[in-house]
Formats: structure tokens, C-alpha cells, sequence
């Protein structure tokens, strides 16, 4: 999210409506997706939107419409584009079963703080509460799920809820908002003028740092021995890239990222320890139990990353940096919190921190790294000789692309192994659906992320069973020729649930084996180009021919059937009690 | 970690919005908490509604509570009060067998448990009698319990209308947003 466009400033490019002009609703909700700088709309249509694509088809030269092949695919190719720009997301979908198809993308987006605006068609006002066909309460299902949310019965409400509605998804933590609109809504006219949304009494998004706070962080820091930083997805959104940088490299602390934080501080900094949680690495976690201070920017303590809460970090200091309120003390106490915008807390805590280095701390991490890489990594990059590790797969993807990719995964074991071996150097590049889990999520979120940032290399890598949750997506990639490469790494396996059934389960591998159908076959079928790799020595020429096509293209690499990934903090132990095997 | 239960009464000011109710709720539900009564009215601000909600839970998470309904688009403000922090009132309705007092004569004996309770008779029809009570829960309760002998018919309760203690300065509050040239909400509210 390097100085994204925003959408104001695209919006200036319009001019200004000069007088108040009668049109349709569906108009109305067109042109204030303009004014709001969309360009961009994934969707699919259906009955209770048509006047909404009937408005669409007039300004198809100023916006782009996606036709997917599945509503949960257009809410998932949004959020790719909103992740990528830190722009708003937009998509489409008709009534009923069109709008209950976006929930889970929805909710996706609200658990990893996506701004997302989601527009849904709705019968007529006179229909609702009736059971009319196609009529759902898509404001009831969405309520938990959206950051707002707001049902438009009448056309002269549109300019407005539409302003209101972009100002929420991007303001704050961000998520996503769902705006249903009746069909009768979408037909009358209304006298049009936008105003853009500048505020909402109700709603204080950005809290301001708080002096006392801020001299309390700084004099926990000046006096900590082993501190210790954990990097979330807040200062990608708060755009604190260089802030961040600039406070780890002051105080000397060395710092691991969260799922969703990884890109946000690049992997070979010297400072950067890794990866935390679950799934992380070894230093990282078995040393937040031993750090006295520690500084948590834009997390959440995720209990992936926690483990059993009731023994995480019980000896330490907690420095939090959240700009949502909620989050302070939901999961783990503050002995400080600054309740602000990273990016505004970092620079204050900055020019208070003294600078300092921790040469003997860090050392420790990195003995951590020489056992983590004696008892795991190094078996994980075996090289046998007739089967492909997915450690291999990403590590050389990660090496031919310089780390400079955005890569997109899907949800189990690959996305693991990516976490863990792709060297993420470019900044925010890692799209993940990181606390829903949603599989499915990695090929259409592909798509969005490729459309957002056309000119960086877009790689998907996604395991067997997702990728058959959302296979169908593969018409939107041939029909929009989208040049995005798709890695799957088939193991013929829901490969983390068979990993849990052999660990904890005594091996019952309780329907987790896959037999599945000719991928190549079915890219071929989509017109995709299409490889497939059984042997190791195929490998490198294949994500080379991969990564020099030019238009979409598919990879298919088959893995060893069982592996684990390690290490691994079992549910209920702490983060100290990390497994290496 | 296991703190007591206690009751504590959560007050929030919010716009006037469909829904709203429904997306508080769901705060409660989603946490497993059950809301032992919930008030809502107009307040003394034009426009904004106030929720008074009582919850029986640990001060921990109903700490947590307030702050995930704060975090909601219409809420204005949410606050979170003890027992000891709270002037409350609730009323509630009797509805008692007439001819039941008639048969037993125990007219004097009825309206002296009503003076002794603070109750009064809100109307007396033929059949029955209705008898009005405004006060604590435990009072409340109490008088059900001592008019039972006079056969209850019906009774029903509203949740809590309370105030605080501490001083809350809505309109002063809401006066410092709108210096910060915030807009009150204009989309229509039906």
C-alpha cells in the first residue's frame, strides 16, 4: 500500500455537479459510485438490481464491470483490490440468494478489517416481510457481519447512504458496508447532488493519541531489557510502513509479524524475526514468554498468535498501539494503550524513544532460528528425489520473484508454508484471508489484487480443496484475460485437517482425501494455459515458464501426500511449548 | 479469571435508527449473555434515543460489552454502571380478582398491604383491580408475592429507567462534536 491512489483523489477529476438533475435511483447509485472515484465493480445480476445494470450499461466508459461466475467470488475479488490500493471495494448482487452468497466474503472482510461497500438489490418496499420471491433479510444476515450497514427504500436517500457508507468502509479500522436498496428505490427519481461524507457525530473513527499515554510507552521502552515488537495489519492500513521502520530501527527491538502483518516490514531486515503464532516461528513465539516489554502495533492477539491466553506473556509489559478501541484489553491486558492510528503513535513514540540496540536479545532469537532451522526447516527443504515439498515450491517462487510479488493464499497447510518461506520484501503484498479462514478465498481474491496492481507480479497459491470452493472462477480469469499465475499445490488432501486427525486425533483421517479431477483438463477447459509437475526436476523450468507468461496461467505442482507443518502451538498450549516435530 | 457475577446497568445514547435495537442485541446474544430488561426512550436531546439495559455478568465482560456497543456507527455514547452508581425506578401492574376480595371481605386487609408496599389502585372495575407499584425490583417483587393471596390475575413489569450518580453531559458532549462541525445524520429514518 506504498502512497495508494485514493478515492477523493481520483474524485477530483470529475467536476462538480453544477445543478441538482432528476434521475432514476439506479442512476443515482452510479454516479455516486463515480463521484466516490469507483472504477471498478465486481458483480453479477440478477432481478431485484436490473435498474441498477440497466444505469451501469450508460457508463460502462467510465466504469468497469466484472461479470464473476459466483457472488462469493465477487466479494472475494473485491477485497483482493481493496487489500492491494487500500482503496474501497465495490460489488454488486441481486436480492436473496445474490446477497446471502456475499456473506462470507462480507464476513471475511469485517474479521481482517477490509473496506468493502456491498451493494445488494432488494424487492420492492410494498414486498417486504412477505416472503416475496427472492426477498431475504439480507439486513438481518449481514448485521454481525458488516461495520454498517442500511436498507434504501427511497430513491432520494441514495447520494447520501452512498457517501456515508464510502466514509465508514475506509475511515477507521476498516470493513466492509452493505447497502440493500429496494427495487422501487432503484425505479423513482430523485433531484441528484452528492456530497462526499465527511463526518458522523456518532462516529469518532480515529482517536488521537493521547500525550500521557505515549510518555508511558516511551519510558516502558527507554527501560526494557528484552522488548520486543509484533507487527499487525494496522500499519499496513494506517500506511506506517516507514514510521514503523523507522521506530524499530530507533530502538534497536527486533520485531515478528502476524499473519496478516507479513510484507509489512520487509523479511530481511535485520531486525525482522520472523513470523508469529500457530504456525511461526520458533523465536518469535517462545520468546514473547520471555521479553519484559512488549509492543503490539495494529494487532489483535488473535489466539493464533496467542495460544492459551491464560500463559501468554504473563511477565511482560504489554505496549498496546490500537486504533480500535474494542480491542484494547478484549483478549490481553494493557499496562499501556494508545488508542490511535499507528502511523500518528508511531511518530510520537518515536521522537520520545531513546535509541537504543539489543545485540545480546536478538542473539537469542537467533539461536532459536539455528534450532527451528536444525529441526524443521531443514527437513522441510529436503530434496527428494522423487517428490516436491510446498517449502521448495514457494521458496523458489519467493527467490524468482525477488519477494517482490503479491501473493495470495488460500487457507491450510500452503498458506502456512507461504507465511513461513516467502521472504515477503515488496510491501503489502500478502493477501490471506487470515481470520475467517475461508477457503475459496485465494482464486478470486487473485483476481481483485492482479486488477488493483496490474503491473506487479500477482501469484495465487492455493491447495487442492480450496481451490475447487471456487473453481468457477476460472471463467472470470479467461473472460477478463486476468494475468494472474495460479500455483495449486495438490496433495490430494485437506492437508491441515488430515495433519490435526494424524497429531491429535490418532490418525482417523476422517474424510479429508480428495479424489480430484483433472486440474489441467479443467484449465484447459477455461482456456488457461495449464502445466503440470509430478517431479522435482521440473520444477524450476516450470515456474520460470510461469512467471514469463504473460497472461493467466496455471500451475499445477503434486506434493508429498503427507506433510506436517511445523512447528506448530497446539490449541490450548502456550506459545512457550511451541512443537518442533 | 472467574470474577462474580454482579448486575450492572449499561446506558447508551444513540441515533434513531431501524435496526439499531437488533444490532445491540446481537451483541449480547453472539457472547451468550442474557439481558435481564432492556428500556429504551427518547432523552432530553432531540433526536437521540437512550437504551437502558440491565445484564447480569462479570465486570470484565460487561467492560467488554460496552465498549463493542460503543463501537457501533449510531451509538453515540455507552456507559457501564453499578448498582451503587444507579437511581433506578421500575414500574410495574397488577391486575387482581375482584370478586375473589369480595368473597373473602378482605377489602381492608388488601388496601392496607397496598399502603404498606406504596402501591395504589390505578383502577377498579367490576371484576377486578388494578393496582400500580413503582419502585425497586426487590420491592416489586415482594408485593407480588403478598398479593398473591388475593389471586393475581396478571402482572407485568417495565425494565429500569435509570440515572446515574456521576454526572454524563450528553448535550455537552454532543455539543463538542458538532464544534467539530460533524453533521447530525440525515438519511430517513423509516
Amino acid at each position: 500500500m506504498s502512497a495508494p491512489a485514493t478515492q477523493s483523489a481520483n474524485k477530483q477529476k470529475t467536476p462538480p455537479q453544477a445543478q441538482p438533475r432528476t434521475i432514476t435511483g439506479a442512476e443515482a447509485v452510479i454516479a455516486a459510485l463515480v463521484e466516490e472515484g469507483v472504477d471498478l465493480i465486481y458483480g453479477y445480476p440478477g432481478g431485484a438490481i436490473m435498474p441498477i445494470y440497466d444505469a451501469l450499461y450508460d457508463y460502462q466508459d467510465r466504469v468497469k464491470h466484472v461479470l464473476v461466475r459466483h457472488e462469493q467470488g465477487a466479494v472475494h475479488a473485491a477485497q483482493g483490490y481493496a487489500r492491494v490500493t487500500g482503496r474501497v471495494g465495490v460489488c454488486f448482487a441481486t436480492s436473496g440468494p445474490g446477497a446471502t452468497n456475499l456473506i462470507t466474503g462480507i464476513a471475511d472482510a469485517q474479521i481482517d478489517s477490509t473496506p468493502l461497500v456491498c451493494i445488494t438489490g432488494q424487492v420492492a418496499s410494498h414486498l417486504l416481510g412477505t416472503d416475496a420471491f427472492q426477498e431475504t433479510d439480507v439486513m438481518g444476515i449481514s448485521m454481525p457481519v458488516t461495520k454498517w450497514n442500511y436498507q434504501i427504500t427511497k430513491a432520494s436517500d441514495i447520494p447520501a447512504a452512498i457517501a456515508k457508507a464510502f466514509y465508514i468502509a475506509k475511515s477507521g479500522r476498516p470493513g466492509p458496508v452493505l447497502l440493500d436498496i429496494t427495487k422501487d428505490a432503484q425505479f423513482n427519481k430523485l433531484e441528484y447532488e452528492y456530497e462526499p461524507c465527511t463526518g458522523i457525530r456518532s462516529y469518532n473513527p480515529v482517536p488521537k493519541a493521547r500525550p500521557d499515554d505515549i510518555e508511558a510507552a516511551a519510558k516502558l521502552i527507554n527501560g526494557a531489557k528484552k522488548p520486543f515488537i509484533l507487527v499487525g495489519h494496522g500499519v499496513l492500513l494506517s500506511g506506517a510502513q516507514e514510521e514503523f521502520k523507522t521506530f524499530v530501527e530507533k530502538t534497536g527491538i527486533p520485531a515478528a509479524s502476524t499473519l496478516l502483518g507479513l510484507s509489512a516490514f520487509p523479511a530481511n531486515h535485520p531486525l525482522n524475526v520472523g513470523y508469529l503464532g500457530m504456525h511461526g516461528n520458533y523465536g518469535p513465539n517462545v520468546k514473547t514468554n520471555q521479553a519484559d516489554v512488549i509492543i503490539a502495533v495494529g494487532m489483535r492477539f488473535d489466539d493464533r498468535v496467542t495460544g492459551n491466553l491464560s500463559l501468554y506473556a504473563k511477565q511482560a509489559k504489554i505496549v498496546h498501539i490500537e486504533i480500535d478501541p474494542s480491542e484494547i484489553g478484549k483478549c490481553v491486558k494493557a499496562d499501556v494503550a494508545i488508542n490511535a492510528d499507528a502511523k500518528e503513535a508511531l511518530t510520537l513514540l518515536t521522537s520520545r524513544v531513546t535509541a537504543n540496540a539489543h545485540p545480546s536479545w536478538l542473539q537469542e532469537f537467533h539461536d532459536c532460528d539455528a534450532i527451528e532451522l536444525e529441526k524443521v526447516i531443514k527437513k522441510d527443504f529436503a530434496l527428494p528425489e522423487n517428490s516436491i515439498k510446498m517449502a521448495n515450491v514457494v521458496q523458489r517462487i519467493s527467490d524468482k520473484t525477488k519477494g517482490e510479488a503479491i501473493v495470495v493464499t488460500d487457507v491450510g497447510q500452503h498458506q502456512m508454508v507461504v507465511s513461513r518461506y516467502y521472504k515477503f520484501i515488496g510491501t503489502d503484498t500478502n493477501v490471506t484471508s487470515g481470520g475467517l479462514g475461508t477457503m475459496g478465498f485465494a482464486l478470486p481474491a487473485a483476481i481483485g489484487a492482479k486488477m488493483g496492481q496490474p503491473d506487479k507480479e500477482v501469484v495465487a497459491v492455493i491447495g487442492d480443496g480450496g481451490f475447487q470452493m471456487t473453481l468457477q472462477e476460472l471463467g472470470t480469469i479467461f473472460q477478463e484475460q486476468t494475468a494472474v499465475k495460479i500455483v495449486l499445490l495438490n496433495n490430494n488432501f485437506l492437508g491441515m485437517v488430515r495433519q490435526w486427525q494424524q497429531l491429535f486425533f490418532d490418525r482417523r483421517y476422517s474424510f479429508v482425501e480428495l479424489k480430484n479431477p483433472n486440474f489441467i483438463k479443467i484449465a484447459d477447459g477455461f482456456g488457461i494455459t495449464a502445466r503440470k509437475v509430478e517431479h522435482p526436476s521440473e520444477l524450476d523450468a516450470a515456474i520460470d515458464e510461469m512467471l514469463a507468461h504473460t497472461g493467466p496461467y496455471f500451475l499445477e505442482v503434486v506434493v508429498e501426500k503427507e506433510e506436517n507443518v511445523f512447528p506448530m502451538v497446539p490449541t490450548g498450549a502456550s506459545v512457550a511449548d511451541i512443537r518442533l516435530e | 479469571m472467574t470474577q462474580p457475577k454482579r448486575l450492572y446497568t449499561i446506558i447508551a445514547f444513540t441515533e434513531n435508527r431501524i435496526g439499531l435495537l437488533n444490532r445491540i442485541t446481537i451483541i449480547f446474544t453472539r457472547r451468550h449473555i442474557n439481558i435481564e430488561s432492556l428500556t429504551t426512550s427518547e432523552c432530553e436531546v432531540d433526536g437521540v434515543h437512550r437504551f437502558t439495559i440491565t445484564v447480569r455478568t462479570t465486570e470484565e465482560r460487561a467492560v467488554k460489552v460496552v465498549k463493542q456497543i460503543e463501537k457501533l456507527i449510531e451509538v453515540i455514547k455507552a456507559s457501564l454502571h453499578t448498582e451503587e452508581d444507579t437511581m433506578y425506578q421500575e414500574l410495574a401492574l397488577f391486575k387482581i380478582d375482584a370478586h375473589k376480595i369480595a368473597a373473602d371481605g378482605s377489602f381492608t386487609a388488601f388496601l392496607s398491604t397496598l399502603k404498606k408496599y406504596n402501591a395504589e389502585i390505578q383502577s377498579s372495575e367490576k371484576d377486578y383491580i388494578i393496582v400500580q407499584k413503582i419502585g425497586r425490583r426487590v420491592e416489586i417483587f415482594m408485593l407480588l408475592d403478598a398479593l398473591k393471596e388475593y389471586h393475581v390475575l396478571e402482572f407485568a413489569k417495565s425494565g429500569r429507567v435509570a440515572m446515574t450518580r456521576s454526572a454524563m453531559d450528553l448535550d455537552g458532549y454532543l455539543h463538542e462534536v458538532e464544534q467539530r462541525s460533524l453533521i447530525p445524520d440525515t438519511l430517513s429514518t423509516n
